[in-house]
């Protein structure tokens, strides 16, 4: 679906007053009083808030299934923080083979999701392209690259999730159905093309100009005692903040901003931060891969990574390791004895972060004694990244003031971009309004 | 959705439903292909797709002939039809640039173009959508359409010569 609002972008005013997307939709507007920017705001409505709505009376069973139905670029996401919060409700541990296919399916969404962000999106704003038609005009190569290194996301994707869009296969408790060695042996060869396509894209990536721009955010991520994180893990920060996930509520907030119907998250007492790959990256370097290290070296990226331009280098090294991760566990793979795990369902209350595409997802659900759901709390990453994004544009802009119209326009579009927000897409075409006063 | 019979790819008809069938009558092209399936045609094969494009560019490789239904927005009465023979013609991108959270159905179309994977013959129908708000459900005139659009895809490419 979409919505054809005229797009104004000359004169004194960046407008980006609509967006309709199926996935999300929003707005920017961006104010200012002579030198300064007196104002930013980004709007987005957030379907989310309608899911918690409708889960409520329906079996634990559903919510995977339901829930992955909020997003069609990161279902994967919605389903896992959904089946991790029952499992935690109902005292469930997946472990072995079935946890590692759990870590297989989500690095199939990690490499359909960043691959088309780096292609599709991103990479145009830094080569001055408008889109990725007129880029591949171009380089045809590159494009055909990354729509093959995105297919093998796709595939890992509909193979264990039992489709691409709105997989069904994974439930609380394991899967409904498991694969053999030999249904996953075709990717692994696919997967070690795939590796390498994700270290050129790294090297590509690697030769942007970034923007000069650091900010001292307070990063926001799972940290597993052993794994880059996917599923499990405490939520740590680098400002001190180390938590199991039970306990998000005592420390995120969620508040009303008059101008939207997405709830802004902010941290007790100290505010806006930041989820995604940034957050992810700079507080989980050493947990991963050698390879994936070695790649972001050679792109000239230290272990922690502040400039969220280059973002874009930090989702093309997930990517690698992504690939390698996803490669290691077919290595290994027996099918486990059993596609899932009993589960009895009984009263009380789960909580579950895993690490989406574009950061932390926070699902909570209170169950009965027969496992339907009483209530239902969906925290998004991007509605917790938007605080933070306002903040980004606000010194951006303010640095930007004498850009011509145009290319201030695109520069906050880019910047809007680096986190993948889910009104990407819309954002290439962002009805920005920035009134000069 | 693959249907379980074996179709030649060349051949056989393809036909895409686009959509959320959770955000109003962003629906309809899913529920119209639904139809299509039900009806069990030979030689025919339906799937489901978000409108993610890339996905719909894997989804229509290698094709003879590729029907798309979707829902679109572009500020005309709610239940208009707007059809475009795709490999003919370019896509107004007004119609479907926001389709999809990313990377959508125009553009998926336009980059196929210039990459040289578009299916033989791509039929597109875009059925201006009312409320797109979540939830389920569609408009009345929107229904309508996607009843209309069933009527004209059967007769105007399902029927035998």
């Amino acid at each position: 679906m979409s919505k054809t609002t005229s797009v104004n972008l000359r004169g004194n005013s960046i407008k980006v007053d609509f967006l309709a997307r199926v996935e999300g939709e929003g707005g920017l507007h961006i104010k200012m009083k002579g030198k300064n920017v007196s104002d930013v705001k980004l709007v987005i409505f957030e379907p989310p808030r309608f899911f918690e709505a409708f889960l409520r009376g329906r079996k634990y069973t559903e919510a995977p299934d339901i829930t992955a139905r909020i997003c069609g670029i990161c279902p994967i996401a919605y389903q896992m923080s959904a089946i991790h919060a029952m499992e935690n409700a109902l005292g469930v541990k997946i472990d072995g083979m079935l946890r590692s296919l759990r870590r297989l399916l989500y690095c199939g969404e990690w490499i359909e999701s960043h691959v088309l962000h780096v292609y599709m999106l991103h990479a145009p704003d830094f080569l001055g392209y408008q889109d990725v038609i007129r880029l591949a005009k171009d380089y045809p190569d590159v494009v055909q690259r990354a729509l093959q290194l995105k297919k093998i996301g796709n595939e890992i994707v509909t193979l264990l999730g039992g489709r691409e869009i709105h997989p069904i296969n994974a439930r609380v408790g394991g899967f409904y159905k498991v694969p053999s060695k030999r249904d996953l042996q075709p990717l692994a060869e696919r997967l070690k093309w795939a590796q390498e396509a994700a270290i050129e894209t790294v090297r590509l990536v690697a030769k942007f100009t970034f923007p000069e721009f650091e900010r001292d955010y307070e990063f926001v991520a799972l940290r597993h005692p052993d794994e880059y994180p996917f599923n499990e893990g405490r939520l740590v920060s680098n400002k001190g903040l180390d938590i199991p996930v039970s306990e998000y509520d005592n420390h995120f907030i969620e508040e009303h901003v008059p101008y939207s119907n997405a709830l802004h998250s902010v941290l007790r007492q100290r505010g806006a931060y930041h989820v995604g790959p940034l957050a992810r990256y700079s507080l989980n370097f050493d947990r991963l891969s050698p390879l994936a290290k070695e790649s972001a070296k050679e792109a000239e990226l230290g272990p922690t990574c502040n400039n969220p331009f280059k973002s874009i280098i930090v989702r093309s090294v997930e990517t690698v390791y992504a690939c390698e991760e996803a490669l290691r566990i077919i290595e290994l793979y027996e099918p486990p004895d059993r596609p899932s795990v009993a589960v009895e369902p009984h009263a009380g209350t789960g909580y579950a972060c895993t690490e989406a595409p574009r950061g932390i997802l926070y699902h909570r659900y209170h169950i009965d004694d027969k496992g339907i759901i009483l209530d239902a709390k969906i925290v998004p990453p991007t509605s917790q990244n938007q605080k933070t994004i306002e903040q980004d544009l606000r010194e951006f802009v303010s640095k930007r003031m004498n850009l011509p119209h145009d290319q201030l326009t695109w520069q906050c579009e880019q910047a809007v971009r680096n986190y993948d927000p889910c009104i990407s897409c819309a954002t290439h075409f962002l009805k920005l309004t920035v009134e000069k006063d | 959705m693959a249907q379980s019979e074996i179709l030649n790819p060349q051949s056989s008809i393809l036909i895409i439903g686009i959509g959320n069938v959770f955000r109003g009558d962003d629906g309809v092209g899913i529920l119209t292909a639904r139809k299509i399936r039900e009806r069990k045609l030979s030689g025919i094969q339906t799937i489901e797709e978000s409108g993610e494009g890339t996905s719909l560019i894997d989804a229509w490789k290698d094709r003879g002939t590729v029907i798309i239904i979707d829902a679109v927005s572009s500020g005309t009465k709610p239940g208009t039809i707007h059809s475009f023979d795709a490999a003919a013609q370019q896509i107004p991108t007004r119609f479907f640039h926001y389709s999809t959270h990313a990377f959508s159905l125009a553009e998926a179309i336009e980059l196929a173009r210039v990459l040289n994977r578009l299916p033989e013959r791509l039929f597109v129908y875009g059925i201006e959508g009312k409320n797109f708000d979540a939830g389920s459900g569609l408009s009345p005139e929107v229904k309508k359409a996607g009843n209309e659009v069933l009527t004209r895809i059967l007769r105007e490419h399902l029927t035998p010569a």
